[in-house]
């Protein structure tokens, strides 16, 4: 980005462009604080044991981390495990399948002309203005009636259609499959299977990615539909789980040391996926940009 | 019936009969409704409980009853579940068993989530205290759960500071109120306890203790609200005067500042109920030791009454098709011997059962060590509980509590109890009407 921004100014601005713009740069520190700060905390308070969670200053470490995890891991036989194993599986699973999905609705809408295309279109984009907490509970009543609710598909299924998803796909598909690569494929007697999955597929792959990353943190986050759609606390996933510590009834202490720790380790496969797919990412706006 | 919302009776008269007539079709068939389903192989039953470690009272339960099986399901506790429970009935999902909290009873059989099993459990009557078994019966010829645990309220202090700043142990409220100015006086930037907005259970107790009777029910099925009862409005301008005055505190209880205060001993004194010690073990770890139970301060002196803050019991769902063994269950695990000591022993509950009450099964609570007397005495505090009257909107009051209160503790103007009190009233009496309730005010 800062190279494109200097060739901009270069026009005649550069001395002004080159001097530190404090205010913007303050502005951002100050962001980026009100971001991490909360983290730091969540991080910290995972080395506090019980008595020193609530007692010790907030951002002083504590002694308790591998009993913390120690306790979490003996939790119920464990059961947090299989809370993560399910997070995984929910949102990977369930990410992929939205990515597929979107990557054929949205290249299907952005690269072919058919009668009701726009019409489609526009159901979509009034999809993407519903929040999906409204839908939650009409969801579960009519899995129910299929006899799914309470299972593994009463998540992966609501999730699949992300109409955001097929947004930003079609959005993708016109700007970066141009119609003379299809027509020449075409011309070499390719079907139109083959276009899609060999040409186009890969070079809408930047935006796939996104698509998976955003449903997959979606999903990751969600708390209502598992807590509208699962009975079974062996299916709930994270989110879920660990509201369960902390609601015990007023006569129960809640658990916080066990939902800290268990909230630090919930976000250690996010940032894990975001380092990992980072390249892509960046890759993906460069492109754009040096296109345009 | 008879507490069933107006324009739904019709209809559950319906089911009601309709209920019937399967039941005695399958009385015909010669025999229990456990293996309607299928013929074989055992019963396999679902229980939704929040309370922790249930599941190792239900695996003892599971070990001695091979042919019914009953699997635990930890959900969130409070409103959470009753909303969970109510959309789970919508779509015919809800668990055999559950963990249900005696003010949600009303709100769950008027949305027919509960079966009444009557039949299965009525003479386990004797083994609950009367103020208890009106609980779960709404005071009518239905049972609608078994009682599993009962909360009682009590005064818990930190002897250590009251013997070191020449406090007594308050037996009245007007005793309380001037041990709560002195010991403002003799530690500054301490308070005797607080009040907390956050937490209606504990208001709806020591109204229950004035006296106050927020819902009530007649024979015919109609309902008054009095929130704003005379009981009631003592004890919120017995609060409000102390807050406004600057001798109680206004932070809601069950924040990490809360914990801070009990733990470092600037709340000196904590009303509360007979599962405290487990709440104190986490929220003031370094004060183990240091703290005694006594009766709850009276109104009157020479009174002994209490009110109570939570309790659950074990209800059967109207879903469950194998209502008789489910009820069984409910039945073992709050009246059996073995279950109530696991019930002691893993959830850490205080039965119910006026057996379980006993000394044998209770061992002082490790935090109270200092007091080898605990349980004996919650024994006699829990016999002077009065009866509580819940109805079917518990959730929309506590709202209406948490959000009048919130502000009025905010402000610390004893006026704003009162008027908060009022909205809570006029809230609560709203929303039943328009719920379809016959309902007047009280």
């Amino acid at each position: 980005m800062t190279p494109l921004t200097l060739t901009a100014d270069a026009t005649g601005r550069t001395a002004r462009a080159r001097r530190t713009a404090w205010v913007p740069t303050l502005v951002l520190l100050l962001g980026t604080l009100y971001c991490l700060i909360p983290i730091a905390w969540v991080v910290i308070a995972a080395t506090k044991d019980r008595s020193e969670l609530f007692s010790t200053f907030s951002f002083a470490p504590g002694t308790g981390f591998l009993d913390n995890l120690g306790d979490l891991t003996d939790y119920r036989d464990g059961i947090y495990w299989q809370w993560m194993a399910n997070s995984v599986f929910y949102a990977g699973v369930g990410a992929l399948l939205s990515a597929a999905v979107s990557a054929a609705g949205g290249y299907a809408l952005g690269r072919y002309a058919f009668r009701g295309r726009e019409f489609i279109f526009k159901v979509i984009l009034a999809g993407v203005l519903v929040p999906s907490i409204v839908l939650a509970v009409p969801q579960y009543l009519l899995l129910s009636k299929m006899g799914m609710a309470d299972s593994y598909w009463s998540m992966l299924l609501p999730s699949i259609l992300s109409p955001y998803g097929v947004y930003l796909v079609r959005i993708y598909a016109a700007a970066s499959v141009p119609a003379e690569l299809m027509e020449a494929a075409r011309m070499d007697g390719a079907s139109e299977w083959r276009i899609f999955s060999r040409i186009a597929v890969p070079m809408m792959m930047p935006g796939l990615i996104t698509v998976f990353l955003f449903q997959f943190v979606a999903i990751w986050n969600n708390f209502l539909l598992p807590y509208v759609m699962l009975a079974d606390d062996t299916k709930f996933p994270i989110t879920l789980g660990l509201y369960t510590l902390l609601a015990q009834g007023a006569s129960q202490p809640a658990l916080y040391t066990l939902v800290i720790t268990g909230c630090l380790l919930a976000i250690v496969p996010l940032i894990a996926l975001f380092l990992v797919i980072q390249r892509f990412w960046s890759l993906d706006l460069l492109s754009g940009s040096i296109k345009s | 019936m008879s507490i069933h919302r107006h324009q739904i009776s019709r209809r559950s008269i319906l089911a009601g009969a309709a209920a019937l007539g399967l039941t005695s079709t399958l009385a015909a068939c010669g025999g229990s409704d456990d293996d309607s389903g299928e013929s074989s192989g055992p019963v396999k039953l679902t229980y939704w409980s929040w309370a922790p470690n249930m599941e190792k009272v239900a695996a003892i339960w599971n070990k001695k009853n091979p042919d019914i099986t009953v699997t635990v399901s930890k959900q969130a506790s409070g409103g959470e579940i009753v909303s969970k429970l109510i959309t789970a009935k919508k779509a015919g999902n809800a668990p055999d068993l559950i963990q249900v909290e005696y003010q949600s009873l009303p709100t769950l059989v008027s949305n027919d989530v509960l079966a009444d099993i009557s039949k299965y459990v009525g003479d386990v009557k004797s083994e609950f205290s009367e103020g208890l078994w009106h609980m779960v019966t709404l005071g009518t010829d239905a049972v609608y759960s078994v009682p599993q645990d009962s909360a009682p309220l009590m005064f818990y202090y930190r002897e250590d500071l009251f013997k070191k700043h020449g406090l007594s142990v308050p037996k009245t409220w007007t005793e309380f109120a001037e041990v709560a100015r002195a010991a403002k006086k003799a530690v500054p930037d301490a308070y005797l306890t607080t009040f907390s907005s956050n937490d209606p259970g504990l208001f709806a107790g020591l109204a229950q203790q004035a006296g106050g009777k927020w819902w009530t029910v007649d024979g015919g099925g109609k309902w008054s609200v009095g929130i704003d009862d005379a009981g009631t409005k003592k004890v919120a301008e017995f609060w409000g005067g102390l807050v406004q005055e600057g001798v109680i505190d206004n932070q809601p209880m069950y924040t990490p500042a809360w914990n801070q205060a009990l733990n470092k001993g600037t709340h000196l004194a904590w009303v509360s109920a007979v599962w405290a010690p487990g709440v104190l073990i986490s929220s003031a770890p370094d004060t183990k030791g240091k703290w005694r139970m006594a009766p709850l301060p009276q109104w009157k002196s020479g009174d002994n009454i209490t009110g109570s803050w939570g309790g659950s019991s074990t209800g059967v769902s109207s879903d469950s098709k194998h209502a008789e063994a489910a009820a069984k269950f409910a039945r073992w695990i709050n009246t059996d011997p073995e279950a109530l000591a696991a019930l002691v022993k893993y959830p850490a509950v205080y039965p119910a059962a006026t057996k379980g009450q006993s000394v044998d099964i209770l061992t002082t609570p490790e935090f109270f060590s200092n007091q080898k007397d605990f349980y004996s005495t919650a024994a006699t505090i829990a016999a002077t509980t009065a009866p509580s009257a819940w109805g079917p909107n518990v959730q929309t009051a506590y709202t209406a509590f948490q959000d009048g209160f919130g502000s009025a503790t905010k402000a610390k103007k004893e006026a704003q109890f009162l008027s908060a009190l009022a909205t809570m009233q006029s809230k609560t009496f709203d929303d039943m009407k328009k719920q379809g309730f016959e309902v007047t005010e009280a």
